[in-house]
């Protein structure tokens, strides 16, 4: 039953998803070391820093659930921000809904729910074909435990780091964010457009007044569904077939 | 006063569901073209407007966040590695901020 979604089948895309999850890994470190501080501004003990983050998996989110948590805000509003922070992983989980096997097995849908971030959304999407469980477990298990452990350290230490380091490991993140979008843009015009187009909307969304006192969250969706329907109107993907 | 407990199960609740109900509620392949190409498109669009100008603002000087989203651009334009992109932009900024700020 079920041949092809069991571990023994997938040791190797395991292993490949730790490799390209090393330097996410590195990148959390310093991402999550400034959360802990926030943090710990926010009330948090080092404990729960290390929960929230264990759990939210979240930089954005975490950041605005915290804001809510300093100013002792209502329940409502904490849940409220969160989903406002965090509604750009609904249009990453639409997404990787169209990429799953018919054939694999529920669970695993319900498991890598839990680790839809911004950085391993990119690389399982970059890959071909059917999203494989497996090699997004392996890019989790280097970053998940970082993640809450730079949470917990940053909660601790404040700032250990030489301001530089942090700088360097800051920019990992985007690193990788430009790996996903670059390749595919050197291949496709209409990509390359958007993605330059979304470069300059999303300065011009910092400097316009009233957009610019908007969330970094509630930009980043106004601009992506703006553009990715405007895209996907004037050039529809006329494939029926996806796997690209 | 707020339990801090409960504010962490509401994060972790609303982001859960969040990521969890269009991965397991959508179990077919959708047919509509918008919608396929809607979905396409979202990815590199949601990581580039991530991307900038955030970058600037994420070292200690603009300077060096512009270096390393073109060190980035270029390395990825050449390697498509995502590691070898991810490292270049971490050393560019290394070496500009402790040589040169």
């Amino acid at each position: 039953m079920e041949r092809g979604y069991r571990l023994q089948d997938n040791k190797d895309i395991l292993y490949q998803g730790i490799k390209d999850g090393i330097p996410i890994g590195l990148g959390y470190l310093a991402v999550s070391f400034s959360l802990g501080i926030a943090a710990r501004n926010a009330g948090l003990s080092t404990f729960q820093a290390f929960l929230c983050s264990l759990l939210c998996n979240a930089s954005a989110g975490e950041y605005a659930g915290f804001t809510v948590i300093a100013a002792s805000a209502s329940y409502i509003e904490c849940a409220l921000v969160t989903l406002v922070t965090n509604a750009r992983y609904m249009l990453m989980s639409c997404a990787m809904s169209q990429r799953v096997d018919p054939k694999m097995p529920f669970k695993h849908r319900l498991v890598m729910a839990f680790y839809i971030v911004d950085e391993i959304f990119g690389i399982m999407i970059s890959r071909p074909g059917f999203l494989n469980p497996y090699y997004m477990y392996g890019a989790i298990l280097m970053a998940a435990p970082s993640w809450a452990i730079g949470t917990a350290l940053g909660a601790i230490a404040g700032s250990i780091l030489p301001p530089q380091l942090v700088s360097a490991f800051s920019v990992a993140l985007y690193g990788m964010f430009i790996a996903v979008f670059i390749p595919p843009a050197k291949k496709n015009k209409v990509i390359a457009a958007l993605v330059v187009i979304s470069f300059f909307l999303s300065y011009c969304a910092t400097l316009i007044p009233g957009i610019s006192s908007w969330s970094d969250g509630t930009r980043t969706i106004v601009l992506t569904v703006t553009l990715s329907a405007l895209a996907a109107v004037l050039f529809p993907r006329r494939e029926v077939k996806d796997h690209e | 006063m707020n339990n801090m407990y409960v504010y962490i199960l509401i994060m972790w609740g609303v982001t859960y569901l969040i990521r969890s109900l269009p991965l397991t509620l959508f179990k077919k392949q959708i047919d509509n073209e918008f919608i396929r190409s809607f979905l396409y498109y979202v990815p590199y669009v949601t990581l580039a407007v991530m991307t900038f100008p955030a970058i600037l603002d994420a070292t200690r000087s603009p300077i060096s966040g512009a270096a390393a989203l073109i060190v980035g651009i270029i390395v990825a334009w050449i390697s498509e590695d995502l590691f070898k992109s991810a490292v270049s932009c971490c050393l560019i900024v290394l070496v500009l901020e402790t040589f040169l700020f």
